[in-house]
Order: structure tokens, then sequence, then C-alpha cells
């Protein structure tokens, strides 16, 4: 149970803290005109389409002792990044960021455009218009990009592997540990271990569809 | 601020050149001219002729790269200082043509929104004392998304003069609402203005709200003002042929002055292109002028016999060409020689079992026949 606590306090801090980032980026992307736009969206939703090996091969290299931000790291820290909690939770922010980012996007572009401007022509700074309209206004999708990423970290093999190694207790989550078990055809354990992760990842999802079924459900919405 | 600082009759000058990013480029440019006095100042013309852009222009929602908008001698943006007010600096009220109150704050809520800078106290006195002006008082704790359309429209308006603000913009805030309720909603708007006297500036694109609101008409179209003044002197008789189609004429016939019979006040002219004479009134013409004759669609009678015994002068034979059905209406397309736009119920269209390929006569009084200037 020790991999199960550590993987739920890794998504844990992953989801909060890409709440706390993914915002400014989406209300950013919800609002601009740039026409680079699109450069940025496909950064966003390249942890989509990569294989978690490539990105955690990435990471790995930069985290390293010899890595940029390894290096940077040491210099402030006196360790690397890599095989560490927090280098795991920053490689996580990075596999997970679309799951928070684009239903963030997607409900800050639902909301009608006329409700802001009527904020501004009332006097309302942007600050205020974000916090007191257009926050309210998105909450369904606030929940869903919580829970999402929340639940897309506590799944997540690959990256981890690469990034985290294997080490109880600190890197060692459950997806790492079923696949442990199963190496070491221990199934009875690895089944305990996949039953949890079940059970918890169908009860986020129904959370979700239950919050909303208008944002990112698979499921058509009448 | 109160009321009773604001300067009353303060003028509103407004000089901008605009033209949307990325639009077609045979899209035309915005460009306008024009001084509100205090008081209701009716902005008419067709859709898409740039009335709301002009709104967004003027509420800086918009930022026109050419542009001396002021209060009297407060400027909102001047482009050559250069200087641009961001809209949460103009202290305008703009009411857009949905009424967008927030809908997951109460009627007092929204109204109170524009209020932020009060205490509490003075707010809640200012929000209550609009609520019973715009007679929507007993919604107070009603979410906003859960009053009907002309309430909400009320609760909009309210919201928007919250602020006291030194102009108003509305742009056919009244849109779908009967006839009885907008004259009701713009009569409480003339009472809040009485003391205040400042400028507003009221979009719409229907003909009878000029009528009801007019004091002073600007006619925009395509970007431009082409005409201003008084609402009959405007739209009664179009000078522009573009002009016409705001004021809902439909046809514009090309025609050669035959007769001039100054004595009946009428003259006989031949439609371009064919063999059929009109009767129209008399205008500023000699024999074999050109002239331009706008009827509207409405005006025009359709029948399925020859009709006898008619006051009506224009009696011309044609066939229907085509049928569209737009709401309540039939859009009859006649082929008379030159083609005919006109408008039929539809039930008139199924009793005179109206179908393209038939013949049809179409009437047309005499004074249904505008001169228009090309």
């Amino acid at each position: 149970m020790e991999a199960l606590w550590l993987s739920i306090r890794l998504a844990g801090c992953v989801a909060v803290s890409l709440l706390l980032a993914g915002m400014p980026l989406a209300y950013w992307l919800s609002q601009t005109k740039w026409r680079g736009k699109f450069l940025v969206e496909s950064v966003v939703a390249l942890p989509l389409v990569l294989p978690p090996t490539v990105l955690g091969f990435y990471l790995l290299v930069a985290m390293g002792a010899n890595g940029p931000l390894g290096k940077l790291w040491t210099r402030w820290f006196g360790h690397t990044l890599a095989f560490t909690f927090t280098g795991l939770v920053l490689a996580s922010i990075l596999y997970s960021l679309p799951f928070a980012v684009q239903p963030l996007v997607l409900a800050f572009e639902s909301v009608d455009q006329r409700l802001l401007d009527a904020a501004a022509i009332l006097g309302a700074s942007r600050w205020r218009a974000f916090r007191q309209i257009l926050l309210p206004l998105s909450v369904p999708g606030i929940i869903t990009a919580v829970v999402l990423s929340f639940a897309h970290t506590l799944g997540e093999f690959g990256v981890v592997l690469m990034v985290g190694g294997n080490i109880p207790g600190i890197t060692r989550t459950v997806s790492i540990d079923i696949y442990d078990h199963v190496q070491s055809l221990d199934y009875a354990a690895a089944n305990r271990m996949a039953i949890a992760l079940l059970l918890i990842s169908f009860a986020v999802l129904s959370t979700i569809f239950a919050v909303n079924r208008r944002v990112w459900s698979p499921w058509p919405t009448k | 601020m109160t009321a009773a600082t604001s300067t009353p009759g303060a003028r509103f000058d407004v000089r901008l050149r605009y033209k949307r990013p990325g639009a077609a480029s045979d899209s035309f440019e915005l460009s306008v001219d024009f001084q509100l006095d205090p008081g209701i100042t009716i902005l008419f013309g067709p859709s898409g002729a740039g009335k709301s852009t002009l709104l967004d222009c003027i509420a800086g929602l918009l930022k026109p790269p050419v542009a001396r908008i002021a209060l009297d001698n407060d400027l909102l943006q001047d482009s050559e200082a250069p200087i641009f007010l961001p809209p949460q600096r103009r202290r305008l009220a703009y009411l857009f043509q949905a009424p967008a109150l927030f809908p997951h704050l109460t009627v007092q809520e929204n109204v109170a929104f524009g209020l932020h800078h009060l205490q509490e106290e003075s707010r809640d006195n200012a929000v209550q004392n609009l609520l019973e002006a715009f007679r929507v008082d007993r919604l107070a704790h009603r979410k906003s998304s859960q009053i009907s359309g002309g309430e909400a429209q009320r609760v909009a308006l309210a919201r928007a003069l919250a602020p006291s603000p030194r102009a108003v913009l509305l742009d056919e805030p009244l849109k779908g609402l009967d006839a009885e309720l907008r004259s009701s909603i713009v009569d409480d708007l003339r009472a809040w203005n009485r003391a205040r006297q400042v400028p507003i500036l009221y979009v719409t694109h229907q003909r009878d709200e000029v009528d009801a609101l007019g004091e002073r008409v600007l006619a925009l179209d395509r970007g431009l003002i082409i005409a201003q003044g008084a609402p009959h002197t405007v739209l009664d008789a179009p000078r522009k042929k573009r002009l016409a189609y705001a004021a809902g004429f439909e046809n514009h016939l090309s025609a050669l002055v035959q007769d001039v019979r100054e004595s009946d006040g009428v003259m006989r002219a031949r439609l371009a292109g064919t063999e059929t004479d009109i009767e129209v009134p008399l205008g500023y013409a000699t024999v074999g002028t050109r002239i331009h004759v706008a009827i509207r669609a409405g005006d025009i009678l359709l029948a399925t016999r020859r009709p006898e015994g008619l006051s009506a002068r224009n009696v011309l034979s044609g066939v229907i060409d085509s049928l569209e059905i737009n709401g309540p209406t039939v859009i009859c397309r006649v082929n008379a020689g030159a083609m005919f736009l006109v408008h039929v119920t539809r039930g008139a269209q199924r009793a005179l079992e109206l179908a393209p390929g038939h013949s049809v006569w179409l009437v047309i009084k005499t004074h249904s026949c505008h001169l228009v200037d090309e």
C-alpha cells in the first residue's frame, strides 16, 4: 500500500500544481489573438501523442547530473533531480499538462465574450472579471481539469519508470509496483493493486461525468 | 460619482475609421464623423451596415487605427496623441442586443456590479432606486438566468446605467420584444435621462422604432453616414439608393421618363429594358430623364386574374420566377419585364396557389413608387 499512497500523493501534488500553472496558460490561450498560438497549443498537446518513454527520456537527460535542469538543481539544492519525488512531480506536470489545460481552455472559451465585455464597460479590471465572472462560470471545466490530471498522473508508467526509477517509498508508484509483482509472478499482489487502481479510476471518471456532461466527455451530450 | 456631478448636456464627438482585420478585401471600411447632442439619436441602417462595429469602437472594445472620440473636451481616444482609454475608464453605458446578464449572479448583484467602488449602504440604495426606476425591484433576489427576456433587458439597462455613464450606447436592445413593452422601456429610459441629459445613441434597423423614438436620425450604410436629420426627412424621401434599402425598399428600378403630367402630379416612365410603363409621382424630371424608383415589396399586391375597377394606376402582368419562405412572409420574385420582389403572407400564397411559372398581376399605387437619386 506504500506504492498506492505514493501515487495518490504524487497525483495530488500534480493536480494542484497543474491547476495553478494551467489556469494562466489556459486564460492566455483562450484570450490571445496571436497568430502563433497554434504552436503553443501543439507543445501543450505533445504529451498526448508522444510515447511516454520519449518524454521520459528527454526529461531524464535534462534532469541528470549533466543536464541543464539537473545542473541548476544541483547548484541550488545539492543533489540531482532525477530519481527524486520532486523530479517525478515535475515530469508528471509536463506529462499531464494537456489534461488540465484543454478542459480549462474549453471552459474559458465557452463563456460568452459579451459577459466579459459587459464587465469591462462596467469598470471591472481584467483580474476582477476573471475572478468574478470567468472563474465562477468555468467551475465544471475546472473540476474536470483537476480530476483528469489527477487520474492521468495516477496511471502513468513510462515517464515514471524513466525519470523516477523504482525506489520504494520515493518513486515506486502503483503502476510500477504492479509491473514488479507481475515480473516476480506474484499475481495476487498485482491483482490487489490493479483492482485498487481500477476502482479509483472509475470513481474519478464517474465524478466528472456526473458533474458535467459538456466538457471533455467522450460521450455525446444528448 | 452621482448623477448630480455629471455634466448635463455633454456633446459626444465621434470621428473614426475602422476596417475589421482579416475581413474580405471587398468588405467596406467604417468611416464616420458625427456629433451627438444630449437626448436620443437613432443610428439606423440595414444589417451589416457596420452599426455594432461602430458601437464597439466607441466603447473601446475595438481599437480603430484612426479615431478621435471625445465627450466635450474629455478625450476617450485620439489616435494622433496617441490616447486610448480602455473600456473600463470610459464611463459609458453599452447595452448589447442580448442582455448579457451574469447568469450566476442575482438581479441585484448584476445591477450592483458597476458600483463596486461605492460603500455598501450607498450601493444598496443606488441599486434599489434603479430597480424601481426600471420596474424590476420585485425580481431583485432572482437568479438572472431565471427571468423573462423583457425583464432581462430591463435589468441589463439598469445595470448599464448604474455607474452614471456619461453617454449611452444601445445596440438594438429591444429586438424581439413587443411594441408595448418596447415603448414602456424607452419611456423609462427617457425618464432616467431627463435630469441627466446625456447623449444616447440608439441603434435599430426597424423602421417602426425610428418613428416611435425619433428625434434625430443618423443613417449608416456600408460604413458611411449617408443621411442625418429628422426621421421623416431622412427615411421618407430616400435620396440614396442604398438608403432606400435601409428604409425597407426591396425593389429598385431604373426608368426613363416618357410623359410629365404636372396637373395630375404624376409622370409616366418606361422601365429600363422593357416595354412596360409605370406611373410615378411627379419629380424634378423632364421627358427623357433617367429616374430611379424604389418600391417596398410589401406595397405591391398580387392578383391571379387581371383586376378591374381599382384606384391603383399600375397593373403589370408577370410570371412568378421563384418563391422563398421567410418566417411568416413569402418572398415572390416576379418577372414583369423587370424583376420585382413581392411580399405576401403564407396564407395568401396558399389561397392563391402561387407557384413558380404561374402568371400573376402586380398592382402598385402611384405613391408607393418613390423616386430615388442614384
